[in-house]
């Protein structure tokens, strides 16, 4: 029996250890990310100039003894006048938009049929939702971009068939680039349906069976209202991503399917414009981010709700 | 009955869009024709231009070690956040703390890529710094994006278990650093694990922050794969693709095969109690 208690001293060290835990993660986050921003704002607010880097500091240190301070709102005010950002921005919300609706019109029926499967095959079923989540994401897209191509199997079957004369042009518009976002990010919305179809209780569905409601309706009216949060979840996981999205835009989609982060990347990458690049990316922070999370904090806050209304039913 | 057919039918089809694409590839990267899609007889030629291309054997070797550095140290920080979030409920900032951590998950990397390219310009320019040079600040731009993720993981295994243990423990004299070794690390390995091949898989999949990022010394895989495509699409890209496939197929399915043969030692060891 060496050390039955432990001394305060111990204690108290043991503690400051466990700060480290607070401060080193803390440290990197402040430098990394919080850095990173505060750079993007301020070189936003700057005059581009004909330099390396190619543009003129807020922030300066004049030859001589002072510091100078401007802040040029020109990169904004352009944004804002040239039709062409908004007409940007919109497009980018409708494709968006469009690939979650078309990733919820195959995932919730994919969702369920896996749910209604016998339990047995579930684990499999969802490890086979995963997988291909695992291949390179590149891979994906090309895959896609091979399939619709001029002498792709979908072209050359439909010609060896004799419907048409001529390959379609199926690559490079928005329909492939809708396409694509739906099959890069399927699981994102099969999984927190499934979750959520999951934690449902069944009884429900049983009673209302029993109290003689129709399969269709009880679908309807008890199914889809439970099942509302993962379809919620599952949509901002596809809806966000989507409207930053490069890759597959730059991919399948044709000239005029210009999205913001395309955008972005040209004006960075092509124009050097980085002052413009930056306020580009900060107004897509503000107009499209930052709304989509308040809605997600709903969604989250309500599921707090309702359990902490569920544990005090149980109480009572 | 019809029910059942009508559900079997749904599957079929979601798996058929879903694995289709997968097979064209996996089936042209044996095609002898130099146009990808039209088929002229089997060849391995293409696998062999694959591995004689230096482009890709440089990126493939840049990419892992990015992808192996990035993951250890994304894993050390993430579940030292996770270990912040969990055990000390009140501390300074700690909504500041807590939605930082989560902001890469919902940050389009297009920004992410963009504001530390500029950043790191910034600090160059403004403070005279060294810029970082090399794989290095890829290399930070995944870690910061795999700590989110690897917080999210391990944090749910923290929260989930029984601190009990630990109390005993220190209860029965452990000293803190004994009990943390000995049982806290145990528990949440596995956790961590899970977290590191996530933080490594993004690494290695990653293409838009890599490119804001890149310095002509340090191009990754993806981005060699991303240049050649949008070049136009070589039949190599097939066989790449094909091989980059069947390597994840044999590591889900060994993993696979490890976690049923535990399950299934730790069922017989149930039945033998």
């Amino acid at each position: 029996m060496k050390q039955q208690y432990l001394s305060k001293t111990t204690w108290r060290k043991w503690i400051n250890v466990q700060k480290l835990s607070i401060k080193i993660p803390y440290a990197w986050m402040l430098l990394f990310l919080i850095g990173p921003l505060i750079a993007l704002v301020s070189i936003s607010f700057s005059e581009p100039a004909y330099a390396l880097p190619p543009y003129e500091a807020v922030l300066k240190y004049v030859e001589g003894t002072y510091l100078s301070l401007k802040f040029h709102i020109s990169n904004y005010i352009f944004i804002f006048k040239d039709s062409m950002y908004a007409t940007v921005f919109l497009r980018s919300v409708y494709i968006a938009f469009l690939s979650t609706a078309a990733c919820l019109i195959i995932g919730f029926p994919f969702a369920y049929a896996i749910f209604r499967a016998p339990p047995f095959w579930r684990n499999m079923l969802i490890l086979l939702v995963v997988l291909p989540f695992y291949t390179s994401f590149l891979v994906r897209v090309y895959a896609w971009s091979s399939i619709l191509s001029a002498n792709g199997p979908i072209n050359s079957m439909l010609m060896s068939l004799g419907f048409i004369s001529q390959p379609l042009q199926l690559l490079y518009n928005d329909a492939a680039v809708v396409l694509g976002i739906m099959y890069c990010y399927l699981p994102f919305m099969v999984m927190p349906i499934f979750v959520a179809l999951q934690k449902m209780d069944r009884t429900m569905l049983e009673a209302a069976y029993d109290l003689g409601c129709k399969p269709l309706r009880g679908f309807f009216t008890i199914t889809i209202p439970l099942a509302k949060k993962g379809i919620i979840a599952g949509s901002i996981l596809v809806l966000v991503p989507a409207i930053g999205e490069f890759v597959i835009p730059e991919l399948l989609g044709g000239s005029r399917t210009v999205m913001i982060g395309r955008t972005i990347w040209t004006e960075f990458f092509a124009n050097r414009d980085w002052p413009l690049a930056a306020a580009l990316a900060i107004s897509m922070f503000l107009l499209v981010i930052v709304p989509i999370n308040y809605v997600q904090r709903a969604n989250d806050y309500n599921e707090d709700e309702v359990s902490n209304k569920n544990q005090e039913a149980d109480h009572a | 009955m019809r029910k059942k057919l009508f559900n079997i039918s749904i599957l079929f089809f979601c798996y058929a869009l879903l694995y289709l694409p997968m097979i064209n590839i996996i089936v042209y990267s044996f095609n002898a024709s130099k146009i990808t899609s039209v088929w002229q007889g089997f060849s391995f030629k293409w696998y062999k231009a694959v591995l004689n291309n230096p482009n890709i054997i440089s990126g493939l070797f840049t990419s892992l070690k990015l992808a192996t550095i990035s993951a250890t140290v994304a894993t050390i920080i993430g579940t030292l956040a996770a270990f912040a979030l969990v055990r000390h409920k009140r501390f300074k900032g700690r909504n500041i703390f807590e939605s930082m951590v989560h902001m890469p998950l919902v940050m389009p990397e297009v920004i992410t890529g963009l504001s530390l390219m500029l950043f790191l310009f910034w600090l160059r320019d403004f403070f005279y710094l060294p810029a970082f040079s090399g794989i290095t600040p890829i290399a930070i731009a995944h870690i910061t994006l795999g700590v989110a993720y690897v917080t999210v993981i391990v944090r749910a295994r923290l929260s989930d278990y029984d601190m009990a243990v630990e109390e005993a423990a220190m209860d029965l004299g452990a000293h803190p650093s004994k009990v943390f070794f000995r049982i806290t690390i145990p528990i949440i390995a596995p956790s961590c694990v899970a977290g590191w091949f996530l933080a490594f898989a993004l690494s290695l999949d990653d293409v838009v922050l890599a490119s804001f990022l890149s310095s002509p010394e340090s191009t990754t895989l993806p981005m060699v794969i991303f240049s050649s495509l949008k070049m136009g699409a070589t039949p190599q890209i097939n066989a790449l693709a094909t091989i980059m496939i069947g390597v994840v197929l044999t590591g889900v399915l060994l993993a696979g095969l490890y976690m049923y043969g535990k399950q299934r030692k730790a069922m017989a060891k149930e039945a033998v109690l």
